[in-house]
């Protein structure tokens, strides 16, 4: 196991920043960490990189503990935290040495591993860091957090405000660092992303709803529809909602997704349509995705 | 050691990039000492002065021709009324004015004991007190002078608070002062607002997240700002010289020495500062409040401890500048050896260590 | 939804360059009162620059822009009392609680005591804040806070409100009730101007603007960009446009 992390509790004053929190990331696994801002996702990661210690519960990282073996564990990992945390007025080489310096090593000793992000940015090499776009500056940070070649990659947000143009082209990005043989941790609030995962863990408030292979869904017992129409679906929002059979409608790019109380309320909610007057109206069963899965959670919870 | 290379050159870059960090480091200190320097020189060639003699004798005569030859005092007015004081100052004809009592040669044969009233236009206390001491400074020479030759001395009551020196040059006093300050300045200002930069720009977490140790960190980040404080004092040292013919009359080496400690001592007070804070503003207010003013204020260098309120007198001991200005005015005015300075060395060295075991013990190797 | 023919905004070849970079080439488009304006761009493509043009914050280098009938260049101070603002990075003062958030922005917009608690009152029952009013800003939920921001937006009624990214970080119901809450507002005739890095959200548009390197490359509703560029999704025709 890269990463094992164990019941591990941790508060703020008053808030319980996480409860329980526990789950295992294989060796070479592509792990993803979804849940929206203030659901924990960066103390938990501060834990894993030894920066914070939890309240109880243990957290190791090839098999060396983050609190007491946190020196061994900074060695390992390469970490990229959630704000850029680059320096702006050095420049994009300067920034990289820098870090590689810092761990021993130089840019050429590793530069086939940082190649394919690092060559995208080259160009600008002699670019203040601060001048550099959203884009740049996320490409850079990676370069610096793989300048060591890292077992572990830790990465806190990578994507968010970033367009969906860098955000694929990232991903892509991440899926060829795994190839290498590097276990990776990343955490976002997209949940469109988790597709690009070998599992995902769905955080809310603290708490890891579940833990799930994104591509293996669907065995759910709660039915999901989807509905379209060419009308916009808006104008049947309210209505839907309304039904008995209905446990929840939302809106999902242009359908509604609806979850009925059971599968046998199905043909109910086909008739009851019908006399919606909407002829474009269609309406199929549908297997979740991760952000289906995840609203049917915190529902659940509330 | 490669390692720390890496870090010293990143803040070299830093530093040499931050055209407001260049201004502070290089064009403060030049600045502030000539300020400095020609204020209190010009304060002391220009004095206005009214003289009020109501004996008008022989050692009187003397005594004004002394003060008015001395080069400090240019002569405004003579006057013989008690009204024409206030009416002096009120014009600002004059700043102060000599008062010999009346049948004041004949006193000082007879009783061996006379009075001279120096009145100042205190609405500017600080250069008050300078004229003071200046024109008690003048007239205890001359006194001295022309009572060689007698047994038992002449009381004229004056006595010099401030100076030590009788030459009574005010730049003198002010270069060690000087120094004091802006070494406390550029040194643990700097390193606490360097540091807590990175604090605030979250690049901290990634240091803290790398291999590297605390003493590695704070080493990278105060060597730059040791050479850079260094040339710094030089600085002053070698403008003092050449403008306002400062000498150093002591050891050049031991004044060196000095100056290294008391600059590690100021950076060691700023690590220790950027510990307790967290944004650079706050580093900023610490290191303003907490040290820029006291050391101006308590640490002798503007206002003589022997007149501050005991408390006072008791804090001006923990100011580290109190016991620098001690150190370099033996050994730049006096030319004394480190025999003569040695409790003071001492003092500091504690000091030095005290702060540095508290920096080190106080900077976090986590992020709580 | 109730499009009226009306320009809201209108503009007519802006440029805005600095020094030598052009940020905004020659843009022109028009947004129709009471409808949804997706305002799509990558990273760096101008999005911003134009929103601040928009809300009469920065003038433009050259071009025709008149915003809710008042001309950037002459009427700013008339344009800022017919929009509303709101972004992911500023909404509310952290430090002052729900309750002083939101009697200041009405004090702001000059209603009176009466109408200051009754609007006050009506808001926090609306988004179910009742309980928390006297809590610190800091301390709620980002959701929460950012429907808040929201209402607060659109206190005053105004003709337009811009929103910057105001989902961001946002769980996936909240985002989807914020949504709906911006639904109702164009409802009540208010028209909406929004950037957004959700794909997903492009579709709740009416119609889209994609800008590509200062430029607007695609500028119509989803549906028919979709069937135009043949793509599943917006994701789909983002990527398209952006890529090349």
């Amino acid at each position: 196991m890269s990463l094992n992390v164990n019941h591990i509790d941790k508060s703020f004053d008053l808030t319980r920043a996480l409860k329980q929190v526990d789950f295992e990331v294989k060796d070479g696994e592509l792990f993803g960490l979804i849940g929206p801002d203030g659901a924990g996702k960066s103390t938990l990661f501060r834990i894993m990189v030894s920066l914070l210690i939890p309240d109880s519960g243990s957290c190791t990282m090839n098999g060396y503990d983050v609190v007491s073996q946190y020196r061994d564990v900074r060695k390992i990992i390469g970490y990229m935290p959630g704000r850029f945390s680059l320096y702006m007025d050095l420049s994009v080489e300067e920034n990289l040495a820098f870090y590689a310096r810092v761990f021993g090593t130089t840019v050429k000793a590793n530069y086939d591993l940082i190649k394919d992000v690092y060559q995208q940015i080259e160009p600008f090499k002699k670019r203040l860091a601060g001048r550099l776009s959203g884009g740049m500056k996320q490409k850079l940070a990676l370069s610096c957090a793989l300048i060591h070649r890292p077992d572990v990659l830790i990465l806190d947000e990578p994507t968010t405000g970033v367009d969906a143009v860098s955000r694929r082209e990232f991903w892509d990005m991440l899926k060829k660092i795994q190839g290498e043989g590097i276990t990776i941790v990343v955490s976002t609030p997209y949940m469109d992303e988790a597709e690009m995962c070998d599992r995902v863990a769905l955080i809310q408030k603290g708490t890891i709803l579940d833990i799930t292979n994104p591509l293996e869904m669907g065995d759910d017992d709660v039915p999901l529809f989807a509905l379209r129409s060419d009308r916009g679906v808006y104008t049947h929002l309210d209505k839907i909602r309304k039904l008995e059979e209905c446990r929840s409608a939302w809106l999902f790019g242009d359908e509604l997704h609806v979850t009925l109380r059971s599968h046998i309320d199905a043909s109910a909610v086909v008739s009851t349509i019908e006399c919606w007057n909407d002829p474009s109206i269609r309406w199929t069963s549908i297997t979740p995705s991760v952000e289906d899965r995840f609203m049917g959670l915190i529902q659940e919870e509330k | 050691m490669k390692r720390f290379f890496g870090f010293v050159k990143k803040e070299f870059q830093h530093i040499f990039r931050d055209v407001r960090t260049l201004v502070i480091l290089f064009g403060l200190p030049v600045v502030m000492i000539i300020l400095f320097g020609y204020v209190v020189t010009n304060e002391i060639k220009d004095v206005d002065v009214g003289i009020w003699d109501k004996s008008r004798d022989q050692v009187s005569t003397e005594a004004i021709q002394k003060i008015l030859s001395s080069g400090y005092f240019v002569l405004a007015e003579t006057i013989d009324h008690e009204e024409e004081i206030e009416s002096l100052f009120k014009s600002g004809k004059a700043k102060v004015v000599v008062v010999f009592e009346d049948s004041f040669e004949k006193r000082l044969l007879r009783e061996n004991r006379a009075a001279i009233k120096l009145i100042t236009d205190a609405s500017d206390a600080n250069s008050a007190m300078l004229v003071q001491t200046y024109l008690q400074g003048v007239l205890a020479n001359y006194f001295k002078s022309v009572n060689q030759a007698g047994t038992i001395p002449w009381e004229v009551e004056i006595k010099s608070r401030m100076f030590y020196n009788e030459e009574m040059t005010g730049v003198y006093m002010f270069v060690p002062g000087l120094m004091a300050l802006i070494l406390m300045l550029i040194s643990a200002l700097m390193t606490s607002v360097t540091i807590t930069r990175e604090k605030e720009f979250g690049t901290m977490e990634l240091l803290l997240a790398s291999p590297l140790r605390p003493r590695e960190i704070i080493l990278g980040k105060v060597t730059p700002y040791v050479l850079l404080s260094f040339i710094n004092a030089m600085t002053i040292i070698l403008l003092g010289f050449l403008v306002f013919d400062v000498p150093v009359v002591g050891s050049l080496w031991l004044l060196m020495l000095e100056c290294m400690l008391y600059i590690t001592l100021a950076l060691s007070l700023g690590v220790l500062i950027s510990t307790v804070s967290k944004t650079q503003q706050m580093a900023m207010v610490f290191s303003m409040l907490g040290l820029m003013l006291p050391t101006i204020l308590l640490s002798g260098f503007i206002f003589p401890i022997d007149n501050m309120p005991g408390i006072l007198q008791w804090f001006s001991t923990i100011m580290p500048a109190r016991w620098f200005i001690v150190v370099v005015k033996n050994i730049m005015l006096k030319g004394t050896g480190f025999a003569f300075i040695w409790k003071e060395t001492l003092i500091l060295l504690g000091m030095t260590l005290l702060f540095i075991l508290a920096a080190v013990k106080r900077f976090n190797i986590r992020l709580e | 939804m109730t499009v009226a023919s009306e320009h809201i905004i209108e503009v007519k070849d802006m440029v805005k360059k600095f020094g030598s970079f052009v940020a905004n080439d020659r843009l022109t488009f028009h947004v129709y009162r009471g409808e949804i304006f997706g305002f799509l761009g990558a990273n760096g493509a101008g999005k911003t620059t134009a929103i601040r043009i928009l809300c009469g914050l920065s003038y433009p280098t050259s071009g025709e822009i008149r915003v809710a009938g008042h001309d950037v260049y002459h009427e700013r101070e008339k344009i800022k009392r017919k929009i509303g603002y709101m972004s992911q990075k500023f909404s509310l003062y952290e430090d002052l609680t729900v309750s002083e958030n939101i009697r200041l922005y009405a004090g702001i917009y000059r209603l009176n005591r009466k109408q200051i608690n009754q609007r006050e009152e009506q808001l926090l029952e609306r988004l179910g804040l009742l309980p928390i009013k006297n809590r610190l800003i800091r301390d709620i939920p980002l959701g929460w806070k950012q429907k808040l921001a929201f209402s607060v937006a659109i206190f005053h009624k105004p003709d337009i409100v811009f929103l910057d990214e105001p989902t961001g970080g946002v769980d996936p119901i909240t985002r989807r009730q914020f949504w709906e809450m911006i639904h109702d507002a164009t409802q009540e005739g208010i028209t909406v101007f929004v950037t957004t890095h959700y794909m997903d959200e492009a579709e709740y548009c009416d119609r889209v603007s994609i800008m590509v390197d200062g430029r607007i490359e695609a500028l119509d509703k989803p549906a028919v960009l979709k069937k135009k560029f043949d793509s599943k999704d917006m994701n789909e025709v983002f990527l398209k446009l952006a890529r090349n």
